[in-house]
This record gives C-alpha cells, sequence and structure tokens, in this order.
C-alpha cells in the first residue's frame, strides 16, 4: 500500500489508501439473515411453532389419556409416572398440558382472524362511508366501554359453555378495537395523492377500496391481530379459571388451573406447569407481534 | 373551556345510552322465562300468563327498555333472583373491597411505571432499558391470576412475609387493610405497569428529542429537571390517556384477583351470579363497571385541558 507509485511530481505523495475500517455490507442470506435481522420475530415464529407442533402432536407426544381419571393415584408429586404430577382426580397433568395447548392456540387464532375480519369489514365501511361513521363508531365506542373480560364474562353467562362460545364471546369483546384501527388507516389513506389520483383517474370505488386502501391496512392489520391473539389466550384462560368459558370436561389450561385452585397451596405444580405453558405461548405471540411490527413499520423501531 | 367541557360531558350519553341498550338486551335475551320461575311448579299457563302481564313482561322490547331506563336512573338495579335482595344493595355490600383493590393498584402502578417509562427512555438502549421493557412485554404475557399465585406462593407460603388470602376492611386499621392487598394489588397492577411504562417510555423518547430538551441542556439545567419538569409534563397527555384506557383491565382482572386471594369483593359476587345464572345480578355489575370506565374516561379527558393548555375544542 505504500509504495511510491510512478510518475509522481516531486514534492506530492499519493495518500495511503484508506484502512477498511468498516467491513463492506454484506446482506446476510436465507434463514439466518432472516433471524440476524428480526431476531423478536423469529424468537416468537420458533416458539409459537414449538406450541403448535405440541398441539398437533398432543397425543402422541402424551403418557396417557388426559381425561383418564385414576382415584388410587390423586394429587401426585411429579414423578417419573407422572411428569408434571396427578390433579384431584389421578389425571395425568402433562397429559392435560399437552392437549390445552390444543384449545388456546384454537381460540388464539380463531378469534385473531374472526375479529380482524369484521373489524376489517367495519373500519372500510366505516372509514368510507361517512354517513355511516358516526352511528358505526358510536356503537364502537359503546361496546368498547365495557370492559372486555366483563364483556366476554357476560356473553359467556348467557350462552352454554363451549369452545364455539368462547371463540365468538371474546371476537365480540375485542373486533371494535381493529374495526377502530382499520377506520384510522382508512381515513388517513383517503387523503393521500394515490387515492386521490385514483379517484381523479375515475377508478371505481369498491377498486379504490380492494387495489389501493386495503393492501395498506395489511401491516397495522397483522399486527393487530397477533396481539388479539395472545389477548384472546389470556381471556380463555381467566374465563375458564373462573368457570365461566370452556366446558371443565375439556383440559384447556385454564381448566387445569381452574381443577387445582383448591389444592394450590399444598400441591402448586397443578397450576404452574399449565401457567408457565400459558405464559411461554402468549409471550411467544406477543414476541411475533413486536418482531412484526419492527420489520413492517422501520421507523418504529427503537420507539415502543 | 366550559363549552368543552359541557360537549365532552354530553358526547358520554350517546356512549352510555348504547352501552345500557346492550346491557339490557343481555338481559331480555337471557334463557329462562322470569314468570315461570315466579309461578312455581304448579302453576297452570294461565297462571304464568297473568304473572307475564303482571310483571309487564309481555309489553315490546322498547317500551320495557325505557321502564328499565327510568328505573335505572332512579338507582333501581332490580332484585337478584337467587336471594331477592336488591342489586344496588348486593354491590354495596362487596364494593369497598374491590375499590380499595384497584385504588390501591392504581396508585402503586403509577408510582412505579412512570419512572421505569421515564428511566428507561433516559438510558434508551442501554441494559437498564432492556430489562425494563423485557419485563414489560413479560407482563403482557403472564395472565393476573397466574402472577398472584406465583407471588402468593413465594412471597405468603415460603418466606411467609405476607397474608395469603383475604381482606380486612379499612375500619380495622390501615396496616392491615394495607397489608392484605399489597400481593393482589401488585398481581393487578402488572400488567398495568407494563402499559403505562411503554408508553411512558415511548412518549418520552419522542419528547427529549425535541429542541427545548436540548436548549435546557444548553442553559445548564440539571437532568432531574429536564426529566421531570420540562418533558415529563409534555408526554403527560398520552400517559394520562393510558392510564384511563388502562382502567378496563383493572376492572377485568379484579374479578380474577379477587378469587386467587379470597377478597369478598364484587370479583366474588360476579363469579356467584355466574354459576347460579343471576342475570339481573351480572347486569347489575356490568352496566356499573361500564359506567365506571366511560367515567374515568371522560376525567381523563377533562383532565387534558389542565395538561396541555393547547387543546381547546
Amino acid at each position: 500500500m505504500n509504495e511510491q507509485a510512478p510518475h509522481t511530481p516531486a514534492g506530492f505523495a499519493i495518500a495511503p489508501a484508506l484502512p477498511d475500517i468498516i467491513p463492506p455490507l454484506r446482506e446476510r442470506r436465507g434463514v439466518r439473515g432472516f433471524v440476524w435481522r428480526h431476531p423478536t420475530l423469529s424468537i416468537g415464529l420458533a416458539l409459537l411453532v414449538i406450541m403448535l407442533l405440541i398441539a398437533i402432536f398432543a397425543p402422541w407426544l402424551g403418557t396417557t389419556d388426559p381425561t383418564a381419571l385414576a382415584p388410587a393415584k390423586r394429587t401426585r408429586e411429579p414423578s417419573a409416572e407422572f411428569w408434571f404430577g396427578s390433579d384431584a382426580y389421578g389425571r395425568d397433568v402433562y397429559s392435560r398440558v399437552l392437549f390445552g395447548a390444543r384449545i388456546s392456540l384454537l381460540v388464539g387464532f380463531s378469534v385473531a382472524i374472526l375479529a380482524s375480519l369484521s373489524g376489517l369489514l367495519i373500519g372500510l365501511v366505516s372509514g368510507y362511508v361517512r354517513k355511516l361513521d358516526g352511528v358505526v363508531m358510536r356503537c364502537m365506542d359503546g361496546v368498547m366501554s365495557v370492559p372486555p373480560i366483563l364483556l366476554a364474562i357476560a356473553l359467556m353467562a348467557l350462552t352454554r359453555a363451549s369452545v364455539e362460545n368462547v371463540i365468538m364471546a371474546i371476537t365480540i369483546a375485542e373486533f371494535p378495537r381493529v374495526a377502530r384501527l382499520v377506520r384510522g388507516v382508512v381515513l388517513s389513506l383517503r387523503e393521500q395523492p394515490f387515492v386521490e389520483a385514483a379517484i381523479a383517474s375515475g377508478t371505481s370505488t369498491p377498486r379504490i377500496i380492494l387495489a389501493h386502501i386495503l393492501p395498506n391496512t395489511v401491516a397495522p392489520l397483522s399486527v393487530q391481530a397477533t396481539y388479539i391473539c395472545g389477548s384472546a389466550m389470556i381471556i380463555e384462560s381467566i374465563l375458564s379459571f373462573i368457570g365461566a368459558g370452556t366446558p371443565p370436561i375439556i383440559p384447556s389450561w385454564g381448566n387445569i388451573m381452574a381443577d387445582g385452585r383448591t389444592l394450590w397451596q399444598v400441591k402448586p405444580y397443578i397450576i404452574f406447569f399449565p401457567a408457565i405453558f400459558l405464559s411461554v405461548t402468549v409471550l411467544a405471540v406477543n414476541l411475533l407481534g413486536d418482531g412484526l411490527r419492527d420489520a413492517l413499520d422501520p421507523r418504529m423501531v427503537k420507539r415502543l | 373551556m366550559l363549552g368543552y367541557i359541557v360537549r365532552r360531558v354530553l358526547a358520554t350519553i350517546p356512549v352510555m345510552a348504547f352501552v345500557a341498550l346492550f346491557v339490557f338486551s343481555l338481559l331480555y335475551i337471557a334463557p329462562g322465562d322470569p314468570a315461570v320461575v315466579i309461578a312455581g311448579d304448579q302453576a297452570s299457563i294461565e297462571d304464568i300468563e297473568r304473572i307475564r302481564t303482571g310483571l309487564g313482561l309481555d309489553r315490546p322490547f322498547l317500551v320495557r327498555f325505557a321502564e328499565w331506563t327510568m328505573q335505572v336512573a332512579r338507582g333501581d338495579l332490580g332484585k337478584s333472583m337467587f336471594t331477592n335482595l336488591p342489586v344496588t344493595e348486593l354491590i354495596g355490600q362487596r364494593l369497598e373491597p374491590t375499590l380499595s383493590l384497584m385504588v390501591v393498584t392504581l396508585i402503586l402502578a403509577v408510582i412505579v411505571a412512570v419512572p421505569i417509562g421515564v428511566i428507561a427512555a433516559w438510558r434508551a438502549g442501554s441494559w437498564l432499558d432492556r430489562g425494563f421493557m423485557a419485563f414489560a412485554v413479560a407482563g403482557f404475557s403472564v395472565p393476573v391470576f397466574v402472577v398472584g399465585y406465583v407471588l402468593a406462593y413465594v412471597f405468603a407460603l415460603e418466606l411467609d412475609w405476607l397474608p395469603v388470602q383475604g381482606y380486612t376492611p379499612i375500619s380495622r386499621g390501615l396496616w392491615p387493610w394495607f397489608e392484605n392487598l399489597i400481593l393482589p394489588a401488585v398481581a393487578l397492577g402488572f400488567v398495568y405497569i407494563a402499559l403505562i411504562a411503554r408508553i411512558t417510555r415511548a412518549t418520552m423518547l419522542e419528547v427529549l428529542s425535541q429542541d427545548y430538551v436540548r436548549t435546557a441542556r444548553a442553559k445548564g439545567l440539571g437532568e432531574n429537571a429536564i426529566l421531570f419538569l420540562h418533558a415529563l409534563k409534555n408526554a403527560a397527555v398520552p400517559i394520562v390517556t393510558v392510564i384511563g384506557i388502562g382502567v378496563a383491565l383493572l376492572i377485568g382482572g379484579a374479578v380474577v384477583t379477587e378469587s386467587v386471594f379470597a377478597i369478598p369483593g364484587l370479583g366474588r359476587l360476579t363469579i356467584d351470579a355466574i354459576v347460579r345464572r343471576d342475570y339481573p345480578v351480572i347486569q347489575g355489575i356490568v352496566l356499573m363497571f361500564s359506567f365506571v370506565y366511560v367515567l374515568v374516561n371522560l376525567a381523563v379527558d377533562l383532565v387534558y385541558t389542565l395538561l396541555d393548555p393547547r387543546i381547546r375544542y
């Protein structure tokens, strides 16, 4: 680097080449690159996939039938036979916890999808059809002014306990928030030059909504959907825990904890194992949501 | 100023009307015919019909809704189907523990969460900040009753520092009352703290990048004065908003927390009412909590005008 370049006039020296202080930007590709760029999203996704696999393969991973009663083997401490112990009826907590993943994920995903779709529809209509906006949004305000858990409890008190009713109740409690979000996005998009240009060039209203508005709601909507998924899983467990949710016969995490409630001071493991699974699953979903938010909106990084 | 307050108060009327309509429909579509229940097993169809007419149950929905609204406006929420006691009396008996729990939690959460958020924003990117924010994510992910059980197990059963369960009325002394509320309040406040800390951090980050903060630093103002007098004051509106919105979390969470810590409050009343399908009680509780929530957020909106003189609608 320091050798004298030829044909240099006397008195002049060529500056030495700059050393490579900053290594050249090398974009990492493939799975490793993705994990490197989006650590939160990847951790959340990985944990969620593990939980999904547990839910799918619960019958093979479990040691016994989760509803099998064994009165002679009640409230055993965790051991080789009962990995997570057994509950007051001698049921295997480990197998029950594995099957519980099915209910939580089913409720979480169903509510996220149903609430997003219904909220999207109402939000689009409210944001685009100005005449309906006032009435629709006052109704949404009304639903939102009942605290969600209380609303779900009240709705569950009306119907019989079933997984479908739990999903419906939580969806009703959650969808106004989506409607509000979508309406806000639509209102700001309407003012954007590209939408005005579309209107000016005579694009039909349905086409504007489908081609210009809808694609721009996907990013905020998917972030919101993950948070709703996590919130739905927590509400399901709360409903089941207080006896207003999934039928007690179905092993959901809330139900397992409800079964362990009377014994928790002496046999805390009945509550703690489902609690850990539930918390990890909700954490996974929330991390996924945070990761998605950062990935979809780069301006938001380092903010929230 | 006065105009804004009046308009804002009037704006809550349609919302409250919708809540009332919703809660009334709840009882209206509830399964089971009250007339059949009151008439008893031996009643003939004519008897049931007579009772139904006597109670006015055969009249149209809107007529009954109007009458029920008048009834609620007079402070009458009907009678429990199970104990036959007025719902307002049942709620009144259980109000103190729930109110104590919620107020203590609210104060505790604000005292803890706001400084956490401010410090996290001040030292953004540091390990302290990351630690706080990791805690906030965890706070959103662990259900309130799980936090309750863990706290009760560690601090009451293992360490024996605090009572495991129960409630002592405030009339029996301030410390016994408070002692019983510490664990439930921390458990209930967990999510709330996470929520407030997160929004405080986000707003403070924005405010700290403003020119007037740089000016304050340049003129040699101390960090404490900058953070808490200049920046926090300007970040107050979103923080107060979230404190108001988060009251919904407190209300929902209180029901569950009371069940974990055996506190004889409105949560227990709710759970008993659900088990017995005591619809008038459920209706009364939902209505009361929703009105409280609407009023809290109304108060928040009015506080805006004090915090930010620019807000004049």
